[in-house]
């Protein structure tokens, strides 16, 4: 079965808002009159931007701690990991795999695949193009996911407000933890997958 | 000018005629894999009906507190927004922001757009403001995360429930019909106005 044509050999550009086929050399969509661009502007250098910014407050992330427990006068301040294995010393190990799973592995396996994805598209290989598309589409819906533990530490922190018996306060290490999230959504949206595709075709 | 409606895959841009789809049936682009057609989209009628109906949830989502505690005789409750607030301490306010763009303001938008939108589309006419709008909610799409907050709401109940006495709210029912309202109208469903109102878009 032949593959269908690329939208540049019939001279047409796609619209990132609303889906229309653009005839290409248009500034604005005719139709919904956002910007159109051949390919998502700077994408590389953008994504390389977000993606080294949120590795770097992925430390300070990890190592600050999230949040601050008083519980009848002793106090004590939970990190992520110290989260987790709290949870999975108590029993509960599902909610300590749902943890681990939305603020480490995901963030983690974010930075792995779109870092290996920019290397392969500079690089402007032909490898397993298909596979890295969907590799890219896998962390576009999973990303978000790793807001979980700051939406945990709002509820408990607003929850447990029992003056001088116990309360629970967020601590700095939240807002590293949130930014990683956002920056790394940010990395997400700025890549371009077509230029995955585009090593088959353009020779720059 | 002639742009025919074809269809250009995001992933890869291969262009593809489209073929009309019956309900339950997806298109997938032969280079990438991705979806890039679902068939049986909800006609408008359908959409404004669920996303009135989400509105009002919305509201009762809200207003009530989605958990509530007890320790001793004393009891606390929180609201979506409370819980928001609890993160605007000092230094980390940044971060409240970014919370309560994501289990508040995205999704209220999201509801008020697509009522504004949906409720002149049933009646054949585009909305003012109808290109805006439609951008608007392209955009706010990937910041809605309320499917993300009713986990979060459910391990924050595990995470409690050993030390103190925790009960659901009412906010928490709410809050679990909401998210699956917003799934259900919230989805790239909506881009078919562009086409249905055609020629009426000024």
């Amino acid at each position: 079965m032949s593959l269908p044509p690329y939208a540049r050999d019939l001279n047409l550009v796609l619209c990132h808002t609303c889906g229309q086929a653009c005839p290409l050399g248009t500034h604005e969509c005719p139709r919904c009159d956002s910007v159109v661009h051949r390919r998502k502007p700077e994408s590389l250098g953008r994504t390389w931007a977000f993606l080294i910014a949120s590795l770097i407050f992925y430390i300070p992330a990890n190592l600050l701690p999230v949040m601050f427990t008083n519980m009848f006068g002793s106090g004590s301040e939970n990190t992520i990991m110290s989260g987790v294995m709290e949870f999975w010393s108590s029993g509960s190990w599902d909610i300590a795999l749902l943890i681990f799973i939305a603020s480490v592995a995901v963030p983690c396996l974010k930075f792995a695949v779109l870092g290996t994805l920019l290397i392969t598209c500079q690089r402007r290989s032909q490898w397993a193009m298909r596979e890295r598309s969907k590799l890219y589409r896998l962390i576009e819906i999973i990303g978000y996911w790793s807001m979980l533990d700051v939406l945990v530490v709002a509820l408990v922190a607003a929850l447990v407000q029992f003056r001088s018996l116990s309360s629970i306060e967020p601590r700095l290490g939240i807002l590293f933890f949130g930014l990683v999230v956002v920056l790394t959504m940010l990395a997400a949206m700025s890549f371009d997958p077509r230029l995955i595709w585009d090593a088959e075709v353009e020779d720059v | 000018m002639d742009t025919p409606d074809l269809i250009i895959c995001e992933h890869c841009d291969s262009v593809y005629q489209p073929t009309p789809l019956v309900r339950g049936q997806k298109a997938f682009c032969l280079r990438c894999g991705a979806v890039i057609g679902r068939g049986g989209h909800m006609t408008a009628q359908q959409l404004l009906a669920l996303s009135i109906c989400a509105a009002i949830v919305f509201c009762f989502a809200n207003a009530f507190p989605v958990i509530s505690i007890s320790l001793q005789g004393l009891s606390n409750e929180a609201t979506l927004w409370q819980s928001v607030e609890a993160l605007a301490q000092g230094r980390i306010s940044v971060i409240a922001a970014v919370a309560g763009l994501t289990i508040i303001l995205a999704p209220m938008l999201q509801i008020i757009l697509l009522c504004w939108v949906l409720s002149f589309a049933v009646a054949g006419t585009a909305a003012p403001g109808f290109k805006a709008c439609m951008r608007a909610l392209e955009h706010l799409r990937p910041w809605s995360m309320l499917e993300v907050c009713l986990l979060g709401i459910l391990v924050a109940i595990v995470k409690l429930g050993g030390m103190l006495d925790v009960h659901p709210g009412l906010g928490l029912w709410a809050l679990a019909m909401l998210t699956v309202l917003i799934i259900l109208i919230s989805g790239k469903g909506i881009r078919r106005l562009w086409h249905d109102l055609e020629g009426v878009i000024p």
